[in-house]
């Protein structure tokens, strides 16, 4: 979709990105990382030629962007920064129709879509499409900026630290919230980042950058389980296996069809049922299949009576949608090895423990 | 209470010489607009032709404006023009190079980068750029130096009764020679009266011009 080839730029004896080969497929969300001074940006910058390669070819969709005029070039990409830089004396509509109206859309049209795109970074148009940018909070404005980059609907968009100006609360909403978004539009994106952790939640790819070079280029869980050298082994952090938690789900992880009981079971078949499987606790279900509580095995062994009479609170829970991290933080929370997990609406669906997830962070290092 | 029968027995001829007064102050300022704005935006693009282009209308403003005058005569003698309208014309376009020239550039130049930046990445050009984003942002502190300009023009004007051009300062003139108060008073107080009406009358259009989203 967006491929680099051999893209050079020296600003006179310096050489800010030398050479960089890379091709971001699309509906990918590309994240150049890397320390400032790195070229990251000034790669960015070059697919919509805010600066032009002194050599090298960018092509977009096969075709080679030095043949496409400048700004006819730019109309077609979508563009946020980090300091959002809406028009103060626009309103918010106007802010967002800028594209649509320099592409000469009918104003009915434009309004129309101001409007839609509003709803879709969950902003209000009745309240918010007539104010202006003063009125706004940072998060809010920035969700704007995003609706603006995405007006004539561009395939490809580009994001220089779109979030880093935002406070760290908002800034994980908007993030997730520009993910849904993502999973939905599946535009190109090429995302500029400082921050390894937005990086590997954000990104289909990550390109490591270091003194202008294209160091390691990588789906997330490769770079930080395999970093091709100490650069970007320190880059991404001594802690990166447990970034690698961000990047796995819950529900990949857990053993499910899991043994379970009943509260009008009887104590032996609990007991019985855990010896089968060699557990030293069992998950009581609802009549329903809801997770309701635990029984131990030494509560259970060798008593008579029913399940509903000796069972415990469970510790903690886990959504089986959540990532590896949330489980990791829930069993340090709870003191526990292992995790019931549930869907959305409570039903119990498996188990997850300490040993499945380190298993599954070691196997990317087994495999080599 | 003299200088009052004076105005109510001679308001024909002052409105005359008001009107004559604007009329002088208008066409320089409506010059001065017409250079100064474009002047202000293209310095824009170089800070030492900025520097220059400055140095030269802060010069302009140091002259005296009666030497000002004083220098056109044998300029504008040349072609027959060497008293009267045109050179208190010239010499108010002069005087308003400096506000509005100033007052335009440091506007346009203190626009935020970063907005220039997302202009310019979502595919304006030059020109759209300065036509949407810049000149709407730095209306305001243009139209406060237009402002300045017509008030200082206002002032100056009274000074060409000295050159034949007419106009409010006439009755000050001939107050002063004429040792008489009443026109002297009357002179003053409708020079200020205009100089007032007119900063008032650009204030509210200033507000209107303004986005809403540039208020304070």
């Amino acid at each position: 979709m967006i491929r680099l080839d051999r893209v050079t730029k020296a600003f006179g004896s310096v050489v800010a990105v030398d050479s960089v080969d890379m091709e971001v497929p699309a509906g990918a969300v590309c994240v150049l990382l890397g320390p400032s001074g790195c070229g990251k940006t000034t790669t960015m910058k070059m697919i919509n030629r805010l600066i032009a390669p002194s050599s090298g070819k960018i092509y977009i969709d096969g075709r080679d962007t030095s043949g496409i005029d400048d700004v006819q070039l730019r109309r077609s990409i979508g563009y946020v920064i980090q300091q959002i830089g809406l028009f103060p004396n626009k309103t918010v509509e106007d802010n967002i129709r800028v594209v649509p109206d320099l592409l000469g859309w009918d104003r009915k049209r434009s309004r129309a879509r101001a409007a839609e795109l509003l709803r879709l970074v969950n902003l209000d148009p009745a309240i918010f499409l007539h104010r202006y940018p003063k009125e706004l909070s940072g998060g809010q404005q920035q969700r704007v900026g995003v609706a603006r980059a995405l007006a004539a609907d561009p395939p490809v968009l580009l994001m220089d630290e779109p979030f880093g100006a935002i406070d760290p609360i908002n800034r994980e909403v908007i993030q997730d919230e520009f993910m849904k978004l993502q999973a939905e539009l599946k535009k190109t994106v090429v995302f500029v980042s400082h921050d390894i952790d937005e990086a590997v939640k954000m990104a289909s790819h990550i390109a490591i950058f270091r003194e202008g070079r294209l160091i390691q280029y990588d789906k997330p869980d490769n770079i930080l389980a395999h970093p091709l050298n100490a650069f970007v082994a320190e880059f991404v952090g001594s802690d990166r296996t447990l970034k690698r938690l961000r990047l796995i789900k819950v529900g990949d992880v857990m053993l499910s069809e899991p043994p379970r009981v009943r509260a009008e079971d009887s104590l032996d078949t609990a007991a019985a049922l855990m010896e089968e499987h060699g557990h030293i606790s069992i998950v009581m279900v609802g009549p329903r299949g809801r997770a309701r509580g635990v029984v131990r095995l030494e509560a259970a062994r060798g008593k008579k009576g029913l399940v509903a009479e000796h069972v415990d609170k469970l510790p903690g829970l886990v959504n089986v949608q959540d990532d590896l991290r949330t489980a990791v933080s829930t069993m340090f929370t709870h003191d526990v090895t292992w995790l019931a997990c549930v869907d959305d609406d409570g039903f119990y669906k498996g188990y997850i423990t300490q040993r499945g997830i380190t298993h599954v962070l070691g196997a990317a290092y087994r495999d080599r | 209470m003299q200088t009052i029968n004076f105005i109510l027995a001679n308001l024909p001829i002052i409105g005359q010489r008001t009107v004559e007064h604007i009329s002088i102050v208008g066409v320089a300022i409506a010059i001065a607009i017409l250079t100064g704005v474009p002047i202000g935006i293209l310095i824009t693009q170089s800070k030492a032709a900025a520097d220059r282009v400055l140095y030269v209308a802060s010069i302009i403003m140091t002259i005296p404006s009666i030497a000002l005058f004083g220098l056109l005569i044998p300029i504008l003698s040349l072609i027959g023009q060497g008293i009267g309208y045109l050179p208190a014309v010239i010499a108010l376009v002069l005087y308003s190079q400096l506000p509005i020239i100033r007052n335009t550039y440091t506007a346009i130049a203190n626009v935020d980068p970063a907005l220039r930046e997302a202009a310019r990445g979502m595919g304006m050009t030059s020109l759209q750029r300065l036509l949407h984003v810049e000149i709407p942002i730095a209306l305001p502190v243009i139209i406060s130096g237009i402002r300045n300009a017509v008030v200082l023009g206002i002032a100056i004007g009274a000074i060409a009764t000295y050159i034949g051009a007419g106009g409010l300062g006439t009755f000050i003139s001939r107050g002063i020679s004429q040792t008489d108060i009443r026109q002297l008073l009357t002179g003053a107080f409708a020079v200020s009266l205009l100089a007032i009406v007119a900063d008032y009358s650009l204030l509210a259009l200033q507000r209107l011009l303004t986005s809403p989203g540039l208020r304070n």
